[in-house]
């Protein structure tokens, strides 16, 4: 926490060695040193500048835009309360406010000696253990009164979060179906040495039988792309594994590359055999950087016993190998072009598209940016063959899907079904009775009402980047939608003007309305600025961002009524409280001194 | 034969365009205007502020940045694509600090042509008013952050015309905001000089040179007599 550079000079230079100075490393480099000093000041994100060449400009830039850099002080303890909507309905809001009271803060204040800050995050992919926070980037979940008591008490005796009790941050896979993917007991290599078995041609034949598609949400077929990769002119080629996972809702990622790391990094290498790249990213985002660690100490497994590094399985010239790449609080980033810019350093901003990252990726060269989940169904082509794969599932969404359930449901976690599985079937499965809605594929997915449950999870119905919650009859979907709301606004990149500025319009009309301060004419502006905002803007962050508010609007109705006033309009702006402080001044706070129309006094 | 291969229609009326183009691109060189605010012909597309998304076949696209392909059928001018346009303007306005009569720039400025050319006739949406500061410290250039629409022109000026990298952008979403090249983070210690391409980009009012506001006096500035979309087909303004 120092503000010197002589401090942190040779920590600092250590750093940059360890990341040979290395400008695309950017993020990684602010992470890292980060952590060390606890925050970013300008005196270090100077001596970062000099030490790689870089404007300073560009350094701030990097620094201001992701939500885990801060580069103004904060505590010592960090505590961000995940704020999905399934973290508010296991009661976070009371927990975070209690929180506040105890360490007597407000919202994103540090306390006096520096010890604490408490704020919100978006959803850290804990739903099915929820409610969940981050204590310097470390997961707590299943909060409760208690936990939350306890750790005020450990945070303001000073104790390191190293002699804090281990159980606090034990992280469940929470398994509750399984189908090849999750049962499958393949040794490691063995799906590698059949995809080298069948060559590069003969393993991307065996993905076009399968008809494998994106599990990450576009559904694109993974042998189209490879292929494209594999084709594209260029003089290196990238393998990037996407475990960015920001999708509110969404956990089996998170559950695939702690119980499977051997899975997730074998596609990726299969990847690489096939499009011809050494080198592979997996791109995990900063809320996991628990699993750090583990993943590291496994790629060092991996490269002692020869299934990474050089002439792979002993196959002259295939040489493959992973680095590991942490995100900093960024859900765009899970956009893949937008990865891409993260992993060379940058801000993450979508690029212009065409040209896709298959021609034009990582450093300008032929990239593949696939899913977690996408690649571990690789190893399962690899070794039983395409047209066994296409025989599960239906025509168009072959295979199976793994969905993170949570909400209103007995049974919370990770389920893996056949495509083509009814919604019926796994509301069934996981316990949840008397349900009001589900939302599939997260704040950019869909809502469905009781009358479609009967709809199945596939592509071509309802398709899912894996997230399923789950809303019992209590609970107000149009909070839902607000919830999702304030996520957009919060994570829109500021690129283009109908997601940066539509995105925050959207959020406070949703808080005017609940309110109380909502009419018709809200309701209007509602339907007009969603109209803007999904044809104009620039990537599909912009263009999901009103789809919750549209299902909503168009399913529950009656939620939306139920607060709006029966006026035309009412303005935002309410005089009477803008005339508290003249008041203040005037001393005088009697029935005169106020107007008798105001807005919020009846 | 490639004549014909090498055309589209925009609002009906068939242009045709060379091979390479933008949408954009072959639109003015065909004397058709399509809104944009983003997009300096000198410059690579940025693709961000939005104004000139047509229909091509149907489909919502940025016609700044996708290419002309033969037979495109393009929609722009149309009540349904203005009407968007002219919303995207409100948030441009209401997210900044526009306050044209008070602005140097009034009259010259792109937004404002703009805004008259779509009829916008108000904000429409209630102000954000941002707090993000003046920066006069530079002898003969002063920069209002305010009115910044981020298009990252001055970005692109000041690295690869004046090859000094004053300008970058910096934060995410609505705190989306230039920041300037220089150890205090102010103008007046980065190399920018007045006579950089970057001072002369702005599109609006933000980089201002000092001094010369009112050298041309109201009524007599680029969007007085003729509209933007009459000034942006001259060869000289573009
Ligand atoms: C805003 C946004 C966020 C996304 N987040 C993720 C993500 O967290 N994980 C992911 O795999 N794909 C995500 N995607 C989709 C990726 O852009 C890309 O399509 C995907 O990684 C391709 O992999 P696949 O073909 O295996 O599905 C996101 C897309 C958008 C527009
Ligand atoms: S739609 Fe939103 S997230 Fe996507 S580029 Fe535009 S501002 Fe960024
Ligand atoms: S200062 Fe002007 S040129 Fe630079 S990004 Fe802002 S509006 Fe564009
Ligand atoms: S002119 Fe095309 S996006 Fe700005
Ligand atoms: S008139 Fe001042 S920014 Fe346009």
């Amino acid at each position: 926490m120092s503000d010197h550079p002589s401090k942190g000079g040779n920590a600092l230079q250590a750093i940059l060695e360890k990341n040979h100075f290395n400008p695309t490393r950017l993020v990684q480099i602010l992470r890292e040193v980060q952590d060390r000093e606890g925050w970013l000041s300008e005196i270090t994100l100077t001596d970062i500048a000099q030490g790689l060449s870089l404007p300073i400009s560009r350094v701030r830039s990097t620094a201001n835009f992701y939500s885990f850099f801060y580069t103004r002080p904060v505590g010592q303890y960090r505590v961000l309360f995940s704020d999905n909507i399934t973290d508010r309905m296991q009661g976070s809001t009371q927990l975070f406010e209690h929180m506040l009271a105890r360490l007597k803060l407000t919202e994103n204040q540090t306390s006096a000696d520096g010890a604490v800050s408490v704020a919100r995050t978006s959803c850290t992919g804990m739903c099915d253990q929820g409610p969940a926070m981050l204590v310097n980037n470390r997961a707590v979940t299943r909060l409760t009164p208690r936990r939350v008591d306890e750790i005020c008490d450990l945070i303001k005796a000073g104790l390191p979060l190293s002699s804090w009790p281990n159980y606090y941050f034990k992280i469940e896979n929470n398994i509750r179906r399984r189908d090849v993917l999750l049962s499958a007991n393949w040794d490691p290599g063995e799906a590698l040495r059949a995809a080298i078995a069948r060559g590069p041609q003969g393993m991307l034949n065996e993905l076009k039988l399968s008809n494998l598609r994106g599990r990450g949400g576009a559904g694109f077929t993974t042998a189209i792309k490879w292929e494209a990769a594999r084709t594209a002119p260029g003089t290196a080629r990238y393998v990037v594994c996407n475990a960015d996972e920001g999708e509110p809702g969404t956990f089996k990622d998170r559950v695939l590359l702690q119980r499977y790391p051997g899975h997730v990094f074998e596609g990726m290498t299969i990847a690489g055999y096939v499009i011809g790249a050494a080198k592979g990213f997996l791109y995990l985002r900063g809320e996991y950087s628990y699993l750090l660690e583990a993943l590291e100490a496994h790629l060092d497994g991996l490269r002692r016993s020869n299934l990474l590094g050089q002439n792979i399985c002993g196959v002259e010239g295939f040489n493959f190998d992973i680095e590991i790449h942490m995100g900093a609080g960024a859900y765009i980033c899970g956009e893949e072009t937008a990865l891409i810019e993260s992993l060379e350093g940058k801000p993450g901003k979508p690029r212009i598209r065409p040209p896709f990252p298959v021609t034009y990726g990582y450093l300008g060269q032929p990239t593949t940016v696939n899913n977690v989940e996408t690649l571990c169904k690789t190893l399962e082509i690899a070794i039983n063959g395409g047209a066994e794969y296409a025989g599960q599932g239906t025509k168009q969404s072959t295979g199976t899907k793994i969905l993170s359930v949570s909400g209103d449901v007995e049974l919370p976690g990770i389920y893996e079904y056949p495509f083509g599985v009814k919604v019926s079937q796994i509301l069934e499965d996981c316990g949840a009775r008397d349900v009001q809605a589900v939302q599939v594929s997260g704040a950019a997915g869909i809502c469905l009402s009781p009358r479609e449950f009967g709809r199945r999870i596939a592509f071509e119905d309802v398709p899912t980047a894996g997230s399923f919650m789950v809303f019992g009859p209590k609970r107000d979907m149009f909070e839902m939608a607000r919830n999702f709301a304030h996520f957009f606004a919060h994570e829109s990149c500021g690129f283009c003007t109908p997601c940066r500025v539509g995105t925050s319009i959207i959020s406070n009309i949703m808080d005017k309305i609940a309110a109380g301060h909502g009419t018709q004419y809200e309701m209007n502006e509602l339907g007009r600025l969603t109209n803007v905002i999904r044809g104009s803007a620039h990537c599909g962050l912009g263009t999901a961002s009103c789809n919750a508010i549209a299902d909503t609007v168009q399913k529950f109705r009656a939620t939306y009524e139920a607060k709006i006033r029966p006026v035309d309009f009412e303005p935002s702006f309410d005089l009477d409280k803008a005339l508290a402080k003249t008041r203040a001044v005037a001393g005088r706070d009697d029935a005169d001194a106020h107007l008798e129309t105001s807005v919020g006094a009846h | 034969m490639t004549d014909i291969a090498n055309t589209l229609t925009i609002d009906g009326r068939t242009i045709s365009f060379e091979p390479g183009q933008t949408i954009m691109q072959a639109a003015l060189a065909a004397g058709v205007f399509m809104p944009h605010l983003c997009y300096n012909p000198e410059f690579k597309p940025h693709g961000s502020c939005k104004l000139c998304t047509v229909t091509v076949n149907g489909r919502p696209q940025s016609a700044c940045t996708i290419a002309a392909m033969p037979g495109q059928e393009i929609q722009s001018d149309t009540p349904e694509l203005n009407g968007r346009r002219r919303v995207l303007l409100q948030m441009l306005f209401v997210e900044g600090h526009h306050f044209c009569p008070g602005c140097e720039k009034s009259g010259n400025c792109q937004l404002q042509a703009l805004g008259y050319e779509m009829e916008m006739l108000s904000p429409h949406f209630s102000h954000f008013f941002p707090d993000r500061g003046v920066d006069a410290t530079h002898p003969d250039v002063m920069i209002d952050f305010g009115r910044c629409i981020m298009c990252e022109l001055c970005v692109q000026a000041s690295r690869d015309v004046d090859g000094k990298n004053v300008f970058a952008l910096a934060g995410r979403g609505l705190a989306s905001h230039v920041v300037v090249n220089s150890p205090s983070g102010k103008l007046g210690d980065s190399a920018l000089e007045v006579t950089d391409k970057a001072v002369e980009v702005c599109p609006v009012g933000a980089i201002l040179r000092k001094r010369v506001g009112f050298a041309v006096p109201i009524g007599e500035r680029i969007y007085d007599h003729d509209p933007i979309s009459v000034k942006a087909l001259e060869p000289d303004e573009a």
